[in-house]
């Protein structure tokens, strides 16, 4: 189901915002598990708790410290599901592109939330605050076309709506 | 010494439910009125009932109260905690059937079930060590590691006929027996399956959520009798109040020397460490399993060799599933004998089960094997809500099959499941009703071992995904009767030739349903209907021109102005614009809507 990206490149790339602080926390995890037997899959968890997700800068950082070549590391990251090569936002946008939405113009909808989020599918804004899905039937067919925020439904939604419930978020994130 | 004992569930249902929330409601509504010295508030396993939680249980009354919210709770210590006064109407309410309150164990729910691996959830605070060790706990260890040697530990485990509950079935005691040779030579691990992913099952959760030491114990008795000093559990990430709980039992089994060097000061050391999944249900598989906890995808490899002459790090291991673990201790204290005196003749025992689907009773029960569908449908899990007709039951997840009206007297066990069809499996059991086609249900699972397939062998990377295509065409209504028999064919060149168990047990959904239910995959392909009107493509929705009132109701409401019509006058849905949403259904307030 999920539209795992098998080449980093194609990505609309994040710039990495790790902190010298993360990366402390990071590296005396990994030395403090130095010579455990099979502890890739443990830092590999430990790594996605401090940054949120694992960018090519943190795998590198990883396969330096532990000298496991990147090619493992990004293979072990892309079999599981839990691990994220991508940031997820603080607001998760998805727009249902069930039939019975689609043929409503979910579409439409789901192209102006892209737009003006400037991202794609399973994205994220550089600034962390958006990142958007299209997802499937949410059973809310009456009330199509329909997206979710989180865990916040609207429905009967025209394109003239996408800016007003972004900017709603927008505001609450400068709260 | 506290008079009273409040037990509140903090299983996963009940937490979902809110047993936080009513353990800090009763906590400082205690305190408030001065009951805290006087009454202890326990937060405990799972009591099964799941469906009804969260769950409150109060001793020494037995009094079991269900579905209890926040606002309950001050009437609750009044009324019973203070005046002793049970408040009726929140009790269980087949606990009051007959005009008096009855034990838990007195209840349809709990009479015919048997506690072996699930006696202590519930009962205890899994988050106390001194709570188990005061129901026997640890003392399987300390018999095992002063009095037995390794070999006379196997024979019990071998001669108790126990067999494994992750879902084949493979005798335990054989298992270790294989990984016996050579102790204190080589290095040896033993490693518990913790890895539970069939969709609708939760028994291991229980088990490690309400009883985390009985699996620390087991384990180390299992190291014993092999002759390995390192276990590892591998658990699901998903699933974190149980790792927090093992990671708890953990730490105070090392405080109380029962993990560590020289246990019971006999010369036996044995540590545990916990290894988290990341989302890929192939783990759960013995060998994929252990190469994930050594740090790679986890991909299956191909056996011979087993993991008992070389599994993890290239070392004999051990691997059992967590309901195993948890019947070792009690077959150590109680003997082999009186194991094996229940159950079937070759599935000893009992058997947990995660109870779904149509059926009154969700929840978790534990029963003898050789007990009846019948029995568990009927009498435990209270039967079909709704009046409806029981259609099949499902065992085995996407591993096994659907188990139809006609087999609802046969005995559960291993071999009886896997005659008609079926498997045990891990122990999810979903009941089916009328309404539910077999063929979407078949469809179901494939998709979800599509999505899970690793990918590694082609039968079952690309097999899967055909088998899935033709399900499709089928309930889109484009399917023919060649599918089908491409279908069955497919299915059994999967089944030969894949990699893992993953792979060969993926056509088994398909399998089973076809053999019980080819009429309604006959129904789907020559007739295009759905029989129990759930494939979208092969219905019709109409309106019944006696009763629409002309409301405009399901007018407005339709997503795509396929229904027409003036007001106060029938409408009519045209099927061409109609995509079957059942936007229209679930407006309609005189019943009017129906589909064909």
């Amino acid at each position: 189901m999920s539209n795992k990206s098998m080449g980093l490149e194609e990505r609309k790339e994040v710039p990495f915002q790790g902190t010298e602080q993360q990366r402390e926390e990071l590296l005396g995890f990994i030395h403090g598990h130095a010579g455990q037997k099979g502890c890739l899959m443990p830092v590999m968890q430990k790594a996605q708790e401090i940054y949120g997700y694992l960018p090519q800068e943190v795998q590198k950082l990883i396969a330096d410290e532990m000298g496991i070549p990147m090619e493992k590391i990004y293979g072990v990251a892309t079999f599981y599901s839990q691990f994220h090569l991508a940031p997820k936002g603080k607001y998760q946008v998805s727009v249902c592109l069930g039939t019975a939405c689609y043929v409503k113009g979910a579409g439409n909808i789901y192209n102006k939330f892209s737009e003006l989020l400037g991202i794609g599918e399973g994205e994220c804004t550089s600034d962390g605050m958006f990142s958007l899905d299209a997802c499937r039937c949410v059973g809310a067919c009456g009330l199509a076309p329909v997206a979710m925020v989180n865990g916040d439904v609207y429905g009967r939604l025209t394109v003239d709506d996408v800016r007003g419930i972004l900017d709603k978020y927008m505001k609450d994130g400068e709260d | 010494m506290f008079r009273c004992h409040v037990l509140l569930c903090g299983g996963t249902g009940c937490t979902s439910a809110g047993s936080r929330e009513i353990k800090k409601c009763l906590e400082k509504e205690l305190k408030e009125r001065g009951l805290d010295k006087e009454i202890a508030v326990v937060k405990t396993g799972c009591f099964g009932m799941c469906s009804v939680g969260p769950i409150m249980m109060v001793y020494p009354d037995q009094v079991l109260y269900c579905t209890v919210q926040p606002e309950d709770v001050p009437e609750i210590v009044e009324e019973h905690l203070l005046k002793g006064r049970p408040v009726k109407r929140l009790i269980y309410d087949e606990n009051m059937a007959g005009g008096g309150i009855r034990t838990l164990e007195d209840t349809e729910f709990y009479r015919k079930q048997m506690r072996v691996a699930l006696r202590n959830c519930g009962i205890i605070n899994p988050e106390n060590i001194e709570e188990y060790i005061a129901r026997d706990g640890y003392e399987a260890l300390g018999r095992v590691l002063t009095e037995m040697t390794p070999d006379e530990v196997i024979q019990v485990i071998l001669d108790s006929g126990l067999r494994g509950r992750g879902g084949a079935g493979f005798p335990t005691g054989l298992k270790w027996k294989f990984a016996s040779g050579r102790r204190g030579e080589v290095q040896k691990y033993v490693c518990c399956n913790a890895d539970e992913g069939d969709p609708g099952a939760f028994m291991d959760r229980s088990v490690l959520e309400g009883d985390p030491h009985v699996v620390l114990e087991a384990m180390a008795i299992a190291g014993y009798a092999i002759g390995a000093s390192q276990g590892y559990i591998y658990v699901r990430a998903e699933y974190p109040i149980a790792v927090q709980r093992l990671q708890i039992a953990i730490g105070q089994a090392r405080e109380y020397g029962l993990l560590g060097k020289d246990i019971f000061s006999s010369g036996f050391d044995f540590d545990i460490e916990l290894r988290l999944g990341a989302g890929a249900f192939v783990c759960g598989e013995e060998t994929a399993l252990m190469t994930s906890i050594e740090g790679n995808r986890g991909e299956p490899r191909p056996r011979p060799p087993f993991p008992a002459v070389k599994g993890l790090f290239e070392s004999p291991t051990i691997l059992n599933n967590v309901e195993t673990y948890a019947n070792i201790p009690q077959i150590i204290l109680n003997g082999p004998e009186w194991f094996a005196s229940i159950g079937t003749e070759k599935s000893k025992g009992t058997k947990v089960f995660a109870l779904g689907g149509k059926i009154r009773n969700t929840g978790l029960v534990e029963i003898p094997m050789g007990t009846t569908l019948r029995t568990v449908v009927e009498e435990i899990g209270g039967g079909i809500p709704g009046g409806k007709k029981f259609k099949a039951a499902q065992t085995g997840g996407p591993s096994g099959g659907c188990i139809p009206a006609e087999h609802f007297d046969i005995p559960i066990d291993y071999d009886n499941l896997i005659s008609i069809g079926s498997m045990m499996g891990s122990g999810g059991m979903i009941i089916m009703d009328e309404d539910t086609c077999m063929v979407d249900i078949a469809k179901f699972f494939l998709e979800f071992t599509v999505d899970e397939s690793c990918g590694k062998c082609t039968p079952c990377r690309i097999g899967t995904k055909r088998m899935l295509e033709i399900l499709e065409k089928i309930t889109e209504g484009e399917g023919t009767e060649e599918d089908l028999a491409e279908l069955e064919e497919l299915a059994y060149y999967i089944k030969d030739n894949a990699l893992c168990g993953l792979g060969q047990t993926a056509p088994n959904p398909v399998l089973s349903t076809l053999r019980y239910f080819r009429d309604e995959y006959v129904a789907h392909v020559r007739d295009k209907k759905c029989p129990a009107h759930v494939c979208r493509n092969l219905l019709e929705y109409k309106i019944s021109a006696d009763k629409c009132r002309g409301c405009t109701l399901c007018m407005r409401g339709c997503p795509v102005q396929a229904i027409q019509g003036k007001a106060k006058e029938p409408h009519v849905i045209d099927p061409q614009k109609c995509i079957k949403c059942g936007a229209c259904l679930a407006t309609c307030r005189f019943g009017a809507i129906y589909m064909e």
